[in-house]
């Protein structure tokens, strides 16, 4: 009866749905590409047929400073035409006025959950999203080459730049690159350098309760070392590198190191790629002395808009997406890192996705930009580190008078607290 | 050339008002169209920035003075400090970037765009494929060029290296977009390249209003050609050369999609539109953003003004 | 004009370089997109591969939206570019041929129009969008992208309406022709070569335009245009930019437009010689 009912009511159009009580249309939009878009309309299909609430997807350009812009203006306009909006880890904070507080909706699923990711969409005790699967990046090595010259996978970044001069010395081959990372002047930047640091002992720019710890010699030292890699075992346009250009050069072969999010590996292992079988995985390398492997913390949640019409079938959908269920799906289907934390556990997932096993390590390594502490600055904090981070890279002033000026600017841009 | 006859006869003058009247009715659908759609916009970014706008909260904006532009904080150490657009470092140097990428832009497009529309004026074969194949550029979405230059220069898997590479101009990759040194030169030839199109042919719509039997004359009577160009061409192509300039230098000193793709985040080539956004949209600081914004139209309008005085356009169209 | 054959040497050494820059960037899109996977990778001069894969792809993945974004744009810019030179081609024939106080003034106002940033107009501009009920409609962008299409289409008009000899119109007066037949019957059909160039020139601007697209359009189906459409391409994965995908989709866009310039480039020519004014 409910399958004839969607049916006829997609077939009929408006005029049926006013007349079945059930029917709702909600609108959902995502950054989402591809196969997360195909499997996100898939299970919104399902919910559809179980509840009768469609939800249609709007997509939007992957550029996540585009979606970010866009969903700012919709919000603040009142767009009552979007009711379900996808977000990025870091913009909870920054939204967070706009959105409905989910906090009693998802009283009794949160505790399934990672903590930290729940930690992350609190604004003020007000839970603004629910997270549906989360992201973390690791260090891609060549197996091969490692073990043609009888090296480990690297466990510090000295190591691995060792390693990475020993294998492109060895090759003699002037097109591989050690070692490939995303050094454009941009968010991605932000995260690679965090890494750095905290992996170093050198803090989290700046640490959970709003004090500024940037300006360290862990931290100096982290960077002056990243820099020593430019131009030696990473290429000068390593400072201009996003994602996508990391990979193109991993891929065809060109890179023994490359530092990336989940997203490579399978894209790696495809017929057509010229490393498929030939590298792993391992967490990202330690500092020196007091500091372990840091990875930075991603991912993607639901947020329902405060001038939805329909917020408790909006509620609705997105409990339903980041359920277990549907996350154990995206786990297998998509490769995504749930955040429900039963599911890594979950027999299926085991035998099926072995990688996302090995990647519940590089997780509970990660590290969360400061997004919740610095509130609404944050974009204005990440694009102040991340110039000093590609000033200090491309030689503009040492990574010691870098901090320290950063630390000045942050400093004023806090004024009497973070807001 | 007058266009209207000088004050004459009763029956001339009635004329006269008649045709006032009817300029009245024929451009008020334009003002219309105009007020509605720009007036509003634009009033209210003029209203942002003298308020404590945000993206977040533009509705409720509250008056905030001049404070976006310019304030004095006296600190707790009795230090005095200057905030705002007028006093930030980092807006001045992109006004600096604007206008070095405003001046050698519209400078090379102007020339190269006048030596293309003469190219494409002459008579030979194969004439209308040129002239389809030489819009390409500019046909193709700036989302979308953008990207293919930024494909083509990668520096490690870019076409654009290799042939400069085999060609031995260069000796080593060379990163285009990143290195500080080559990324206000990347700019400024991606836009030329994309925008030669647009004034090539603007210019030749203006030489094609030039009677060809002016060449002619010229011809029999054996003038060189560079005489022809100098002294008959360019002063009849002029009018339509100053327009096409003057919206070429409008479009330059606000460019914005080009370096927000290609190098969105390097001081060296941030714009004064890319900043204007950044503070609005990233930084949510809708006021201040809003501020950068009005600066630069005042900026734009000073320029504009100056180059109609100095260049003498002929606004009235009288003698 | 007759020129030594040196010279003429030159000259078509000159177009091959012309073509050689506007067309290279646009053949190596063409021969991206005969590419996939790791294949895009390798750079290539000549096509190594010849596959419709990605214009199959783009054209019918997704249930035909990126044929429907087409047919968006195409219906955007047509109206863009009626709306523009309508109204255009009336004000400056008043802003060119008749004298008035204050033509000066309202020239630099039309031109300060186009004087502030796009991005700096949004947030204004979609509030006057909402508020006029055209959110998510075609309207939304036909009414926005006049704002930029508008100045610069009275400006360009203007300045050619200015040159034409006022003979032409003195006839015309005394014969007692009101301004609209002068206009329609004696002005319009001299002004081809600009009203071409204007035109085609706003049409590309509306083709093109981006931030508008999609601020003020939130269906892909129904009223999404091309940019936004390519933008919205993606990989099978997060992060992953699908090359070929993109690079078909930026030819299927271009093709119309370089029709629409050979279907038009006569007009263009067409110059004052069809109007028998010479001199």
């Amino acid at each position: 009866m409910k399958i004839k009912t969607a049916l006829t009511s997609a077939l009929l159009g408006m005029s049926f749905m006013a007349a079945s009580a059930m029917a709702v249309d909600l609108n959902m939009v995502s950054g989402a590409t591809g196969g997360d878009l195909a499997f996100d309309t898939a299970k919104l299909a399902d919910f559809a047929k179980e509840t009768g609430i469609n939800v249609k997807l709007v997509p939007m350009p992957s550029s996540t400073t585009d979606q970010f812009g866009q969903y700012k203006l919709w919000l603040a306009a009142g767009n009552a035409d979007i009711d379900i909006y996808q977000t990025d880890v870091i913009w909870a904070p920054q939204l967070a006025d706009q959105l409905v507080d989910l906090t009693d909706a998802a009283k009794d699923v949160v505790k399934d959950h990672f903590p930290s990711i729940i930690q992350s969409q609190t604004v003020n005790g007000k839970l603004v999203a629910l997270p549906v699967f989360t992201d973390a990046p690791a260090l891609y090595y060549r197996k091969d080459l490692l073990d043609k010259y009888k090296l480990a996978a690297p466990k510090t970044w000295d190591e691995m730049a060792k390693a990475a001069k020993t294998v492109t010395d060895g090759e003699k081959n002037a097109d591989l690159q050690g070692f490939v990372f995303q050094g454009n002047a941009y968010e991605g930047l932000t995260c690679d350098a965090l890494e750095w640091v905290k992996s170093n002992g050198g803090g989290q720019i700046v640490e959970a309760d709003g004090k500024i710890s940037i300006n360290n010699p862990k931290a100096a030292e982290a960077l002056e070392r990243a820099k020593g890699w430019v131009g030696t075992i990473s290429p000068k346009g390593v400072l201009a590198y996003q994602e996508e250009e990391s990979r193109g050069v991993w891929q065809t072969g060109k890179a023994v190191f490359m530092r990336n999010w989940p997203y490579a590996f399978s894209l790696g292992n495809k017929d057509d790629s010229a490393v498929k079988g030939k590298f792993d995985v391992v967490p990202l390398p330690a500092g020196g002395e007091g500091g372990g492997s840091a990875a930075t913390l991603g991912g993607w949640n639901l947020a329902v808009s405060k001038y939805s019409k329909h917020q408790p079938e909006a509620i609705k959908a997105i409990l339903y997406l980041a359920s277990a269920k549907i996350q154990k799906a995206n786990a297998l289907e998509q490769t995504h890192l749930p955040t429900v934390v039963s599911v890594y556990d979950d027999a299926d997932v085991k035998a099926k996705q072995p990688v996302l096993v090995k990647w519940k390590d590089v997780f509970l390594a990660a590290v969360p930009r400061p997004s919740a502490p610095t509130k609404t600055k944050y974009n204005e904090v990440s694009n102040l580190f991340w110039t000093a981070v590609h000033d200090t890279l491309s030689g503009n002033g040492s990574a010691k008078d870098n901090l320290g000026n950063l630390e000045a600017k942050l400093t004023e841009l806090k004024g009497d607290g973070w807001k | 050339m007058s266009s209207v006859p000088e004050n004459g006869t009763p029956i001339r003058n009635e004329l006269f008002a008649g045709r006032v009247r009817s300029a009245w009715l024929f451009l008020t659908p334009m003002i219309v169209t105009l007020l509605i759609v720009a007036a509003w916009p634009l009033s209210r970014s003029i209203w942002f920035s003298f308020s404590d706008a945000s993206l977040g909260h533009f509705r409720d904006a509250q008056f905030y003075g001049i404070k976006n532009y310019f304030k004095t904080i006296t600190m707790d150490s009795g230090a005095i400090h200057h905030f705002g657009v007028l006093v930030d470092p980092a807006w001045w140097n992109a006004v600096y970037n604007t206008f070095r990428f405003g001046i050698v832009s519209v400078t090379l497009e102007t020339v190269l765009g006048l030596a293309v529309a003469l190219v494409l004026n002459a008579n030979f074969k194969g004439r209308g494929f040129v002239r389809a194949a030489i819009l390409i550029p500019w046909a193709i979405p700036t989302v979308v060029s953008a990207k293919i230059w930024g494909w083509m220069l990668n520096d490690q898997l870019g076409i654009f290296n290799d042939i400069l590479l085999r060609l031995h101009i260069i000796s080593e990759k060379i990163a285009w977009t990143a290195d500080s040194n080559y990324s206000m030169f990347t700019i400024v030839m991606v836009d030329t390249w994309k925008t030669l199109p647009f004034m090539a042919l603007l210019i030749l719509a203006g030489l094609q209003q030039i009677p060809g039997d002016v060449y002619e004359a010229a011809e029999v009577d054996g003038v060189h050609p560079l005489s022809v160009f100098w002294n008959i061409t360019l002063p009849l192509v002029r009018p339509a050369l100053m327009v096409a300039v003057i919206f070429r230098m409008l479009d330059a000193l606000r460019i914005f999609d080009l370096v927000y793709i290609l190098t969105p985040n390097s001081s060296q080539t941030k714009t004064m539109a890319v900043i204007s956004r950044e503070n609005m949209f990233d930084f949510d600081k809708l006021g201040y953003g809003s501020a950068e914004s009005t600066v630069l139209f005042l900026i734009l309008l000073i320029t504009v003004i100056a180059y109609i005085k100095i260049g003498r356009v002929n606004l009235e169209g009288n003698n | 004009m007759k020129r030594s054959p040196f010279w003429n040497f030159m000259f078509y050494v000159f177009v091959a370089c012309i073509l050689i820059e506007s067309i290279f960037p646009f053949y190596y899109a063409i021969i991206t997109s005969f590419k996939s996977g790791t294949d895009l990778f390798n750079i290539s001069y000549w096509p190594t591969s010849f596959s419709l894969e990605n214009y199959r792809q783009v054209l019918f993945d997704g249930n035909g939206s990126f044929l429907q974004n087409l047919w968006n744009s195409l219906w955007v810019s047509t109206w863009t570019v009626a709306v523009a030179l309508t109204l255009g081609t009336t004000a400056s024939y008043a802003l060119a041929r008749v004298r008035f106080r204050g033509r000066g003034l309202l020239l630099m106002t039309i031109l300060a129009v186009s004087m502030f940033p796009q991005v700096a107009v949004l947030a204004g501009l979609f509030e006057t969008v909402n508020s006029l009920g055209l959110y998510n409609t075609d309207w939304s962008l036909i009414f926005s992208y006049t704002i930029f299409t508008l100045p610069f289409t009275v400006w360009v008009l203007t300045t050619f309406m200015r040159d034409l000899p006022i003979e032409l119109e003195e006839a015309a007066i005394v014969d007692g022709a009101s301004p609209w037949i002068i206009v329609t019957r004696i002005f319009l059909p001299l002004m081809w070569p600009a009203l071409v160039t204007t035109g085609l020139l706003a049409f590309i601007a509306a083709w093109n335009e981006y931030l508008y697209a999609l601020t003020f359009t939130a269906s892909s189906q129904a009223n999404r245009t091309v940019p936004v459409g390519i933008a919205l391409l993606s990989g099978s994965t997060a992060h992953e930019i699908p090359w070929g995908l993109i690079m078909a989709a930026s030819v299927i866009v271009t093709v119309p437009l370089i029709f629409l310039v050979l279907i038009f480039q006569r007009k263009i020519i067409a110059g004052l010689t069809a109007g028998g004014v010479k001199g």
